[in-house]
């Protein structure tokens, strides 16, 4: 395992905590992916299977009051940064019972509770909104800190770059986060971009940045420590490219023309749940036993989740015109 | 005439003027690996090359603006871009370049672009991905908007939207990709009038693009009542086909709009303006229309459906119209 293991304490407890968190992601996405089938979730469904390791590492380095800002790619990252699964099933399913009251879906988990801002469905809309939270930290003089995860096909936008421009100018207290997977959509990176070395284009903003392999939670775990550590320090922004790669259809609906099995396949060779629970074994850290205890204890979540959506209720139509402004203005 | 999809007619008319003009190219996100987000290109890539058939990266801005740019020198671009709810961000080229290059170069520059795109909702997309805004741009001079409703259309709308000398947006909404339809003749199509697609003498239903199914089937509905309407598809967004909205209600003398954008400031707002502005006196009831709720489209099907026009919403606005 790389990384610098004197800034992460590997404990057992450690080690069960973030093989239980990528587990728990992967169940839930599955769950999410037979649910699909069942007609329960509908629209766009955009799975991080794969994918797993980014955001279990990232979010070891976070406080609870720290924002974090996401895609359409979130559920994740939503299940990381404390919002219940129950109410993140729940908005999959339409109910208003759902962390955004059933109006957002799979795309839009909000919960402002955990500060979590969504649920960006425009490639590159949530950068932006992740400086001006980290704005509004430092204008209100408080220590926290807003993470933005994106993929790399945001990084073409042009919001990418005046994003990247503004937190670096205005010193903001953000950390970017791009998941590199390789592919938008069907565009693989060396179609999109002339620079296809991600993290050099943070320099030219003079914003300190790190690729990692975001395969290895350990890894990912390290970086964001340190470039967190780094934003505290210094208030200015930071940025981390993870390398890693998405397992399934870019949503429900793509037939994958663009790559061979073959590549996927390979990695899922290393990816990174296997990754992790080899090398946990093989250190003595994990056993079999505590997989399969992981595992019930996730099943049981999920059971419960989607029992809790499925007797969630559907907000009536005669409120249709919510939440478009607010209900009382002073 | 056989039948074809919407996508595979609109397939066809890209192909078709590729075959014909050698500057004819099209660019857009995921149009040739990927094979379209709608598997409108699906192939293409294939058989006409990386160089006409050009994966932008996500630069909805930059690849607009080249388009533009191209098309100011001498190509004859087709722009796609994914839907209507990602051109806000080549807004600016579209807006401050392609509509207004003539004008401000003194009739110098012409920009003989085409920009599609996706609109519409109705498939639990929720807030970011299922709104209309053709409206929207039917608002900007320089700019000629078509919303291509049938399959005919989607295959003909192409050809004379390339030879036009004026940037041309078409709107294609996404629930319309998989109808089938009679392919049409493409040489008949024009892209300056409107069009009856059913005669009556009630009262008028205009419409366009994804309503006119739902506008067609109310007709059908309120013809099993005695009240026969007739569906007016307006076609052309911008500029509007005074002549035939006007001729339908003389006709008629009654009318409703149909149209999946907002309600406020919509292009049903303009149409009834025009109607009383030109028409008031050949009025026998005031006007009416069906549109969406004022709401962002929410994702719980329940709620998306009540808030976008129904086949249901507009026999009720027909039958407050003609008081039965
Ligand atoms: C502005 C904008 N353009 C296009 C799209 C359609 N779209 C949704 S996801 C996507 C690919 C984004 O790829 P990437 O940023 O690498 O993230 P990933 O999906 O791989 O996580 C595209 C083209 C969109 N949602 N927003």
């Amino acid at each position: 395992m790389s990384g610098n293991p004197a800034k992460v304490r590997l404990s057992r407890e450690h080690c069960r905590t973030l093989l239980h968190q990528m587990l728990r992601i992967r169940r839930f996405e599955e769950k999410c992916a037979e649910l699909y089938t069942q007609e329960k979730i509908r629209g766009f469904l955009h799975l991080y299977i794969g994918e797993e390791a980014v955001a279990v590492g990232v979010m070891q380095a976070l406080a609870p009051e720290d924002a974090v800002v996401a895609t359409y790619r979130e559920h994740g990252h939503a299940l990381m940064k404390g919002v219940p699964a129950d109410t993140i099933m729940a908005e999959m399913f339409g109910k208003q019972e759902g962390c955004s009251g059933g109006r957002g879906g799979s795309m839009h988990l909000f919960d402002t509770e955990h500060r979590f801002y969504g649920g960006n469905a425009i490639v590159a809309g949530g950068l932006p909104i992740a400086a001006g939270l980290a704005l509004a930290d430092t204008l209100a003089d408080r220590s926290r800190i807003t993470t933005c995860f994106f993929g790399e096909g945001a990084v073409a936008e042009g919001e990418f770059h005046e994003a990247l421009n503004l937190a670096a100018l205005w010193q903001l207290p953000v950390l970017f986060v791009c998941e590199n997977n390789l592919y938008a959509m069907g565009t693989a990176l060396d179609l999109s971009e002339s620079q296809t070395d991600i993290s050099a284009k943070a320099a030219c903003y003079d914003i300190a940045s790190e690729a990692v392999d975001g395969m290895d939670v350990v890894a990912v775990e390290v970086a964001a420590r340190r470039a967190v550590a780094a934003i505290h320090e210094t208030g200015r922004p930071r940025f981390l490219e993870c390398r890693t790669y998405r397992f399934r259809a870019h949503s429900m609906y793509d037939p994958q023309l663009y790559r061979a099995k073959e590549e996927v396949e390979a990695w899922k060779e290393r990816g990174p749940i296997r990754r992790f629970k080899t090398w946990a074994f093989e250190a003595g850290e994990l056993r079999e036993s505590d997989v399969a205890e992981i595992e019930a204890e996730i099943a049981r979540e999920i059971d419960q989740a989607v029992a809790f959506a499925q007797d969630g209720t559907w907000e009536p139509v005669a409120d249709l015109t919510r939440h478009v402004g607010a209900e009382r203005r002073p | 005439m056989t039948d074809l999809t919407y996508r595979e007619a609109m397939r066809g008319a890209i192909r078709t003027a590729m075959q014909e003009d050698e500057r004819v190219f099209l660019m857009g996100e995921d149009v040739g690996h990927y094979g379209g987000c709608y598997a409108v290109t699906k192939g293409l890539l294939e058989e006409f090359g990386p160089q006409r058939i050009r994966d932008t990266p996500l630069s909805e801005s930059a690849f607009t603006g080249a388009g533009i740019g191209a098309a100011m020198n001498g190509v004859r671009p087709i722009v796609e871009i994914m839907t209507c709810n990602f051109s806000l961000l080549a807004l600016d080229q579209i807006m401050n370049n392609a509509a207004t290059m003539r004008h401000m170069s003194g009739g110098q520059v012409t920009v003989p672009i085409v920009i599609r795109m996706a609109t519409g909702g109705g498939r639990q997309l929720a807030a970011q991905h299922s709104h209309s805004l053709e409206g929207w741009y039917a608002h900007i001079p320089g700019l000629r908007v078509l919303a291509p409703a049938t399959v005919e259309d989607a295959g003909g709308m192409l050809g004379p939207a390339l030879a036009d000398p004026d940037p041309v947006l078409i709107f294609e909404n996404a629930l319309l990709y998989n109808e089938t339809g009679p392919a049409g003749d493409p040489g008949s199509v024009d892209i300056d009038h409107a069009a009856i697609r059913r005669e009556g003498s009630d009262i008028s239903l205009i419409t366009y693009g994804g309503s006119l199914g739902k506008t067609l089937a109310a007709a059908g509905q309120l013809a099993g009542d005695g009240i026969d309407a007739e569906v007016l598809d307006l076609r052309v967004l911008r500029p509007l086909d005074d002549d035939a909205i006007l001729a339908t209600l003389a006709k008629t003398r009654r009318c409703v709009i149909v149209d999946e954008g907002w309600r406020s400031g919509s292009l049903s707002a303009e149409i009834m303006a025009r109607i009383v502005e030109q028409g008031f006196w050949t009025l026998d009831a005031p006007l009416a229309r069906v549109c969406s709720e004022e709401v962002p489209i929410p994702y719980a099907a329940h709620l998306e459906e009540a808030a976008l026009p129904s086949a249901e919403k507009i026999v009720t606005a027909a039958r407050t119209v003609l008081g039965r």
